[in-house]
């Protein structure tokens, strides 16, 4: 399967947009957040200039037709990712709060609530442990440390090696009989490392924990099936993979979501209320509270549709051949040293880098300069930084609209920011 | 271009050449701070002497991690502020972090700021105008410190 990149490039109005002062866009900053094809900007106009009212509750026309397009899209989502039925699709509006979502059911369910039937498994305390990874993006370590802290639990972590792997050799001492539950990157945002999800799926289910999965970049850029990947939740955010900011989706094991105690309380999750209790909707509902991102979720909808017409296998080869030249591209460039590994077939589409005395927020302000959008800092992964003694690094990242020629100007744009910084 | 008008050969010279560089004993107070936004660092050290009745800044003294605008920052802010007292030196601080919430659209005066005119450019990237504070944000976090200690 090969991709037309010129064909699909016609399809982002944005990438035909001059910057700093009449420059062509070269835009790799799509593990930040992606741009969104013209497919999905329609389908959020159309919503909203044909379709727009509210969902479940509005008796009327428009109500019902707003309503399948939310339920629409989250049938949509569930096969995009091998959910066994919609039930299991969870909307949330990033990943950050799908994490949440099952780090606040859990300290809800140690706090004696239940999500209908037994929820015991949810229960944490001092002896029990949550195993998560030196590699996480933020949003997978902070919710585990506040979890930690309400509930008496332990927090664990895998170490990362010098080649920018997790360090399986922990295994077998970090995963125990103590594990209630490993949350681990499917793709690191760094790195680029891919982890093997199923291996340490496996070992944590024989311990007895549960999985959960940050799939926040490997969704949008490769075939990911839930069921492969042995998770029991698995997280992805619509932005980063051509649809629009403010949904996410959280895929939980329906037993399970249906055992969790709720997150947020409000309208639309409830089954009955009385002044002094309530009675909770079957999941998915129970964790929607509130008006949810509809337009969002035609516009998700809108972005899986276009990803499956190009085919992810597709975007996947094309990134792989990406990588493969911008990793041989900038191994020619002095003093320039790229984090994690160096087989594209281990990794995805995340290039972060260093280059001896040029500090990435520099690097990263002559590449603006020339039209060349990266990213450049600890991109939420403090800790990852510090275990490779940085500060920061610069970070170009690639997607289905990028072409060799983009590597070529990032590659040239860095030998611009040596020779500015370099002279004395 | 505008590469320049950002990185004015004044900046680029204090990022290679930091004037005040380095950590010095004594000190009456020490902060740490961090831009969140990049990882940048700096450690702080201020001395302040009381020989008029006014504190004077007698010292400051930093090590910082950062990239570029950071550092010159830092080695500008102590070029000017040495020697200086606090309430001048306040002064200073303040009329620094006018400058960089002008949007670019104020003249600097070479007569206050020195060496600091040279990061009106800065003014213009808002994802550098913390880099270009967080010295300045440092000094002022000591030396409030500091005056609380000689309380």
């Amino acid at each position: 399967m090969t991709l037309d990149v010129a064909r699909i490039r016609k399809d982002f109005p944005i990438l035909d947009r001059q910057v700093r002062d009449g420059q062509p866009l070269v835009y790799l900053d799509s593990a930040n957040t992606s741009q969104k094809p013209r497919q999905v900007i329609e389908r959020l106009d159309d919503f909203y200039e044909r379709h727009n009212a509210n969902i479940h509750r509005a008796s009327h026309q428009l109500g019902e037709e707003a309503t399948a397009a939310y339920e629409g899209a989250r049938i949509k989502a569930a096969g995009f990712i091998g959910a066994r039925d919609e039930t299991e699709v969870v909307f949330t509006k990033n990943i950050s709060e799908g994490i949440n979502l099952v780090a606040y059911a859990m300290g809800n369910a140690t706090a004696g609530q239940s999500g209908g039937s037994g929820s015991g498994r949810f229960r944490l305390g001092p002896g029990d442990e949550i195993v998560i990874t030196e590699m996480e993006h933020h949003s997978n370590i902070v919710p585990w440390q506040l979890l930690c802290e309400r509930t008496g639990a332990t927090l664990r972590w895998f170490g990362v090696t010098d080649d920018g792997q997790l360090d399986l050799a922990q295994a077998g001492d970090l995963i125990t009989e103590r594990t209630k539950l490993v949350a681990l990157a499917h793709q690191s945002n760094v790195l680029g490392t891919i982890n093997p999800v199923r291996e340490i799926a496996d070992r944590a289910h024989a311990a007895g924990a549960l999985v959960l999965v940050d799939a926040a970049q490997s969704v949008p850029h490769m075939p990911v099936d839930v069921q492969g990947l042995g998770a029991d939740f698995l997280g992805f955010t619509s932005h980063k993979m051509c649809g629009p900011t403010g949904i996410g989706v959280l895929w939980g094991r329906r037993e399970l979501l249906e055992e969790m105690p709720p997150f947020l309380g409000g309208g639309e999750m409830i089954e009955s209320v009385w002044m002094d209790h309530s009675t909770f909707a079957p999941p998915p509902h129970k964790f929607e509270a509130g008006t949810m991102p509809i337009a969002e979720a035609a516009g998700l909808d809108a972005a899986i549709d276009y990803l499956t017409d190009v085919g992810l296998d597709a975007v996947r080869a094309h990134e792989r051949d990406l990588i493969g030249y911008a990793l041989d591209a900038l191994g020619t460039v002095p003093g320039l040293r790229v984090l994690g590994p160096a087989d594209p077939a281990t990794r995805g589409a995340a290039i972060s880098f260093t280059l001896e005395d040029v500090h990435p927020h520099d690097i990263s302000q002559v590449l603006d300069e020339h039209g060349v959008a990266v990213r450049a800092g600890h991109h939420c992964a403090w800790p990852l930084h510090r275990r490779y003694g940085i500060q920061a690094s610069t970070r170009a990242s690639f997607y289905l609209y990028n072409t060799r020629a983009e590597v070529d100007a990032l590659v040239d744009g860095i030998g611009q920011a040596q020779r500015f910084f370099g002279g004395d | 271009m505008r590469l320049e008008s950002l990185y004015q050969e004044v900046i680029l010279d204090h990022y290679r050449h930091p004037h005040h560089k380095g950590l010095r004993e004594p000190y009456d107070a020490e902060v740490h701070h961090v831009n969140p936004l990049c990882g940048d660092e700096v450690t702080l050290r201020v001395t302040l002497k009381d020989a008029t009745g006014e504190p004077v800044v007698a010292d400051v003294s930093y090590d910082a991690l950062g990239c570029s605008i950071s550092q010159a920052s830092a080695s500008v802010m102590s070029e000017l502020i040495i020697g200086k007292t606090v309430p001048e030196a306040m002064g200073l601080a303040e009329e620094f972090l006018r400058l960089m919430q002008s949007k670019g659209q104020l003249e600097p005066d070479e007569e206050i700021l020195g060496d600091g005119v040279a990061f009106a450019g800065v003014a213009k990237y808002p994802a550098r105008i913390k880099c270009a504070l967080l010295g300045w944000m440092a000094w002022k976090d000591a030396t409030a410190q500091a005056l609380e200690e000689q309380k």
